[in-house]
């Protein structure tokens, strides 16, 4: 069963056409993006004189410049919180035995189950009498509340599975809690952190619903409102809204493809925590 | 801490008080109507058919996205040559912004669409379907996108499950002479049992929570066809202005995502036990 026979054969082949399915859509995609609007034959017929107009035009019309730097700044920042304070959080709460330790792991296993359709309405009311809504603030905020729980569960799960020896070696050399955390502690839970990281990062960069709420109407937008506003704008003028979707989508396929190892083990991290 | 009692805690107690008042989301003067919006919910046709689509829509994404993302695994988890290629195109579609694939889907599936144009090509012209305007089959081209996008994150799941399982036990398995299947059913299938748990728990909450695909594809058309809880909270809240009825439908969804990943949690983690 370890040879390359012709039963293997046909079954990439197999696998191959299903991946060729899969893809289908982006090819349609891309095919009508660098299509003229006067061009309306097939969608599947390959498109002969291919130009890049629709991209100026979406680009300047959809404000997908600005889009684009609210939505990184949104997520670098939200995951930077989320991080630090789920990384500081869980290493009491997975190495403190007390009572009040267990009874905070409790609340945050509930965080972990409310949606956040409960939260999302009243919340609105609040973001409202501080002024923040139509903010990219406002959006961090709740970022970093809603992933705290998810995070600091990823750290303590993979704490409890990490010997303390380096630790007791780090306290009876001297060092502070906080310095053994720091130095060594922090750098060994460095695998956990990349899943963390492409966890929340992809999360709080493709939400919709949030932002939807907490952003309508206001100029600073992130790039799947405004993506969702431009498609309500131009509501049938395809080969323009394609090229607005394939300009939002570059960034995360060009990432994807760059630190492909990563992110999928990344993702399939999850599993093991 | 602070932070995710303001922002979690603190306006989910407030949104379960909120579900017994008539609030309309901005008169500060409202009054405690009592079980008045759940009375409502159980009158309102709208209300039980978004919670009978939600649970649909769930159970059908758990069911259809793990058996596809399973088979993708052991496509891609054997000799064939290009299996590290196809595991980073076919999850590629997982991480595109959900909202942008639906938009994008939404014209595929229009009826001079490419997946009509496609069907033409080949001949299939019987087969061709106003896929999102046809109510009996909206909910389901919903459902087909979704297994489209997120078959390749189920997929990388069981994948990262079938390399943890140590080479030896295969081997043994072949010194007994066994078939394919049986290998499959008896040694595969029980050493995965946390690779199930994770991918039914993700795809069954984030089957009853969604909300984007929906509002991109149909906007919960043709007529209410295929509205969920969430896009009805959307609507009852921010066009209909009864936050209060929204909150209790809001309730609804969460007592639902507790009760199905609870009783989930509690079946798996059983048949985990008994596979080790």
């Amino acid at each position: 069963m370890n040879r390359y026979t012709r039963r293997t054969f046909s079954l990439e082949l197999l696998m191959v056409a299903i991946a060729l399915v899969v893809a289908f859509p982006l090819y349609v995609l891309v095919n009508l993006a660098v299509r003229p609007p006067s061009d309306t034959s097939s969608p599947l017929r390959p498109t002969l004189a291919p130009t890049l107009d629709n991209f100026t035009q979406a680009w300047q019309q959809g404000a997908l410049g600005g889009a684009l730097a609210n939505s990184a700044l949104v997520t670098v920042v939200s995951v930077l919180i989320v991080i630090a304070i789920s990384a500081l959080a869980a290493y009491p709460l997975a190495r403190v035995t007390a009572r009040w330790s267990r009874g905070i792991f409790l609340l945050i296993m509930l965080g972990l189950m409310l949606p956040f359709q409960l939260a999302a309405l009243p919340l609105y009311q609040t973001m409202r009498d501080l002024h923040l809504l139509g903010s990219a603030w406002a959006l961090i905020l709740f970022y970093s509340g809603l992933q705290v729980p998810f995070t600091t569960f990823l750290y303590i799960g993979f704490l409890r599975a990490l010997p303390r020896d380096f630790e007791d070696a780090a306290f009876i050399d001297g060092c502070t809690s906080w310095e053994a955390f720091r130095h060594v502690v922090f750098p060994m839970l460095k695998p956990i952190t990349v899943t963390a990281i492409v966890l929340n990062a992809v999360s709080i960069w493709n939400d919709f619903f949030t932002p939807l709420l907490y952003l309508s109407g206001s100029t600073q937008q992130t790039v799947p409102v405004a993506i969702s506003g431009f498609v309500g704008q131009y509501v049938s003028d395809w080969n323009l809204i394609f090229a607005a979707l394939l300009i939002s989508m570059i960034p995360i396929l060009v990432v994807y493809f760059a630190l492909q190892r990563s992110i999928i083990n990344g993702f399939a991290g999850g599993l093991k925590g | 801490m602070a932070l995710f009692a303001f922002v979690v805690l603190v306006p989910s107690v407030r949104g379960v008080y909120y579900a017994f008042t008539d609030w309309d989301g901005l008169d500060p003067s409202f009054s405690f109507v009592g079980l008045d919006n759940f009375v409502e919910m159980f009158r309102d046709p709208d209300a039980k058919q978004a919670i009978w689509h939600t649970l649909l829509i769930a159970v059908s994404i758990t069911v259809i996205q793990n058996g596809f993302g399973l088979a993708l695994a052991l496509g891609v988890n054997t000799m064939i040559k290009s299996r590290n290629v196809l595991r980073v195109f076919l999850f590629a579609p997982a991480v595109i912004t959900p909202i942008v694939t639906a938009y994008l889907w939404r014209n595929l599936l229009s009826t001079d669409g490419a997946v009509n144009s496609l069907l033409g090509a080949v001949g299939l012209d019987s087969w061709q379907q106003n896929w999102l305007g046809d109510p009996d089959l909206a909910l389901w081209s919903i459902v087909g996108v979704i297994v489209w996008q997120f078959g390749g994150y189920s997929m990388v799941i069981f994948l990262a499950g079938m390399q943890s399982i140590p080479k030896e036990i295969y081997d043994a398995a072949a010194i007994d002479g066994t078939g394919p299947v049986r290998r499959f059913w008896s040694v595969t299938r029980p050493l995965l049992a946390p690779a199930f748990t994770i991918n039914l728990m993700l795809s069954i909450i984030g089957g009853i929570k969604l909300f984007d695909q929906v509002y991109a594809l149909t906007g919960g058309g043709p007529g209410h066809a295929t509205d969920t809880l969430s896009t009805l909270i959307y609507k009852d809240a921010f066009t209909l202005g009864e936050f209060g009825y929204s909150i209790a439908l809001a309730v609804i969804l969460t007592v639902i995502v507790a009760v199905a990943s609870t009783g989930q949690y509690l079946v798996l983690a059983r048949n985990e036990r008994a596979a080790s």
